[in-house]
């Protein structure tokens, strides 16, 4: 099956000379939920700017259903929606109207019951009538929403559709883009919360100073990336590491704890030794608990591995 | 082409024109009487008529010329510029359309605004002067020619102004001295014969003079010239707006 967006090799030099965009390639599929992480000035905007026809590419191409971004612009727009990281919306219109105007911009005739549909579907029904400049923030960023979702896009772009919104209307959004996966929609957002991508990512992008570093499932991800570590609690307060379990690099943490870290992938965890050690050691457990490393951790050690 | 794209746009911005509605004819309309009083009485006291025509009669083809000239341009100017300004434009550049269904909507929204407030003039002027129209239809086509291409070229200076101070620029340093200088109060007879020569380089005298043609049937140069004039206008600027689009100039990084 084709790929409904496909990148490929794509480089940007903005004016001045910045490469913003080095040689990207990458393929989304049909129905996934694919986030794209980096840190500011990564070029994820870069990127999300060129596939929706904003920014003109300086090499390589992009297509959409099939249909490249330049020659097929028309086919492949519409397409597309896109939710900007920058909330700007035209002050002295009603939220109705600027919503009803981006479906005429698409192309498609109007259609107050779908309108209707999405504001509901944002909690935005009850604002319908209200100037834009009359809403807060957040709402401001469910009216762009809502006019990417107005012309109902089979690939939606959120740029950082999170970035400086309460929890409560983090939580809702998530809701938002689970139902549209649901209805079979493709959905591509960019992000530096890695619960983020975490939360609601069948694949994470980790992108660096214009470079893709790896795209992966998630789960493989964690699992491929995966440091665990064993929190060990004994019954009785520990002065100091005995030798002879100096070779396991343990930590303590606490008076009557100790961390072990090791490799999920390694042929060896080492754990029954360990404890066999602990145990020759006159030590005794009282629990035992394992940590997946969270992908914050897998992302940070990707940008220094990249840095290095 | 994408119509229902071209509707939208220009829905939008004509119910900004709506929402101000009285500002945006008050104030045409207000200014234009001022210039009946002062140039209709006070002058036309002394000049009593020109080639045969009341000189308050005279001057309203070149009254409507200058409010549907600086109209046109202000008007398609601000409506490109604002939402480059306010950031808005991602939306038009993103959008399954090209340069042709942006200025339809643009320009033809702008140049229907000036249209509007053109024709309220015209009426306005009824009450002032004695008025016939000898050529209707290309009364009105040259009026409507004239808002679309000097629409279009507002469109051009709201895409390469920066700043809202150069959107107000040209047409103040320009547009209201080339109309002022283009015989819409006067006929170019009047004047010394060098100043009619250079007045012949003043596009804006063709119009006018087309334009007053068609009330008086009075004109200081050829109906075929000031045809010619406005649609090489046309094109010219329709020429610069195919190459914005084109290299995105001030549009796309
Ligand atoms: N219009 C522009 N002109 C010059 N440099 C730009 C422009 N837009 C972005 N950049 C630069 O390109 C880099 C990538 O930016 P961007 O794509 O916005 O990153 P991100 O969205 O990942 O934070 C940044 O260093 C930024 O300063
Ligand atoms: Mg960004």
């Amino acid at each position: 099956m084709p790929h409904i967006v496909s990148v490929d090799r794509l480089s940007k030099t903005y004016e001045g000379g910045f490469e913003a965009l080095k040689s990207v390639s990458l393929d989304i599929e049909e129905g996934e939920i694919l986030a794209l992480l980096g840190p500011n000035g990564a070029g994820k905007t870069t990127m999300i700017s060129i596939i929706c026809g904003i920014t003109t590419p300086s090499y390589g191409s992009v297509s959409v259903g099939g249909h490249d971004v330049v020659t097929g612009f028309r086919a492949a727009r519409r397409l597309v929606g896109l939710v900007p990281q920058e909330v700007n919306v035209e002050p002295f219109e009603t939220v109705f109207n600027t919503v009803s105007f981006s479906r005429g911009l698409f192309g498609l005739p109007r259609d107050p019951a779908r309108i209707e549909a999405v504001l509901k579907e944002l909690s935005l029904w009850d604002k319908r009538d209200s100037k834009l400049v009359e809403l807060s923030g957040g709402m401001k960023r469910r009216v762009l929403i809502a006019k990417a979702l107005s012309h109902e896009p089979r690939v939606l772009f959120l740029d950082e559709p999170t970035a400086g919104v309460d929890v409560e209307l983090r939580r809702e959004m998530w809701e938002t883009v689970s139902r549209l996966k649901a209805d079979g929609v493709t959905i591509i957002l960019t992000t530096h919360y890695i619960e983020e991508a975490e939360a609601i990512a069948d694949r994470v992008g980790v992108i660096a100073k214009g470079e893709i570093l790896l795209v992966e499932e998630k789960s493989k991800l964690m699992k491929r990336m995966g440091q665990k570590s064993l929190r060990i609690e004994l019954t009785a307060p520990l002065d100091a590491i005995p030798d002879s379990l100096s070779g396991y690099a343990l930590e303590q943490d606490g008076p009557d704890a100790l961390i072990y870290t090791y490799d999920t992938n390694a042929e060896r965890t080492g754990i029954t030794r360990l404890l066999g050690d602990i145990a020759a050691a006159g030590l005794h457990l009282a629990d035992l608990q394992t940590k997946q490393s969270s992908l914050e951790e897998i992302f940070v050690s990707l940008v220094q591995e990249s840095a290095a | 082409m994408n119509l229902y794209a071209v509707m939208a746009i220009f829905r939008f911005e004509m119910a900004r024109f709506f929402r101000t509605v009285w500002q945006s004819i008050v104030s045409p309309v207000v200014s234009t009487s001022l210039y009946f009083v002062v140039f209709g009485t006070a002058i036309g006291s002394r000049i009593q008529e020109v080639e045969g025509t009341s000189y308050g009669a005279f001057i309203v083809p070149g009254l409507v010329m200058l409010t549907v000239l600086t109209q046109s341009v202000q008007n398609a100017a601000f409506g490109i510029y604002f939402p480059k300004f306010i950031g808005t434009i991602y939306e038009h550049l993103s959008a399954p359309i090209s340069f042709v269904e942006i200025v339809i909507g643009f320009v033809g929204a702008a140049a229907t605004k000036s249209l509007i407030i053109g024709l309220i003039i015209l009426a306005t002027s009824f009450f002032f002067v004695d008025i016939r129209i000898q050529h209707p239809l290309p009364m009105i086509a040259f009026l409507v020619l004239t808002c679309i291409s000097f629409a279009l070229l507002g469109f051009i200076i709201g895409i390469v102004s920066k700043s809202f101070e150069q959107l107000q620029l040209v047409p103040l340093l320009v547009i209201t001295p080339l109309v002022f200088l283009g015989g819409s109060f006067y006929s170019i007879s009047m004047l010394p014969p060098v100043w009619q020569t250079i007045s012949l380089f003043n596009p804006v005298l063709y119009l006018v003079s087309g334009f007053r043609w068609s009330f008086y049937g009075l004109s200081d140069v050829p109906i075929a010239a000031s045809l010619a004039a406005i649609t090489l206008f046309t094109i010219l600027c329709l020429g610069v707006i195919w190459w914005i689009f084109r290299t995105g100039y001030r549009l796309k990084t």
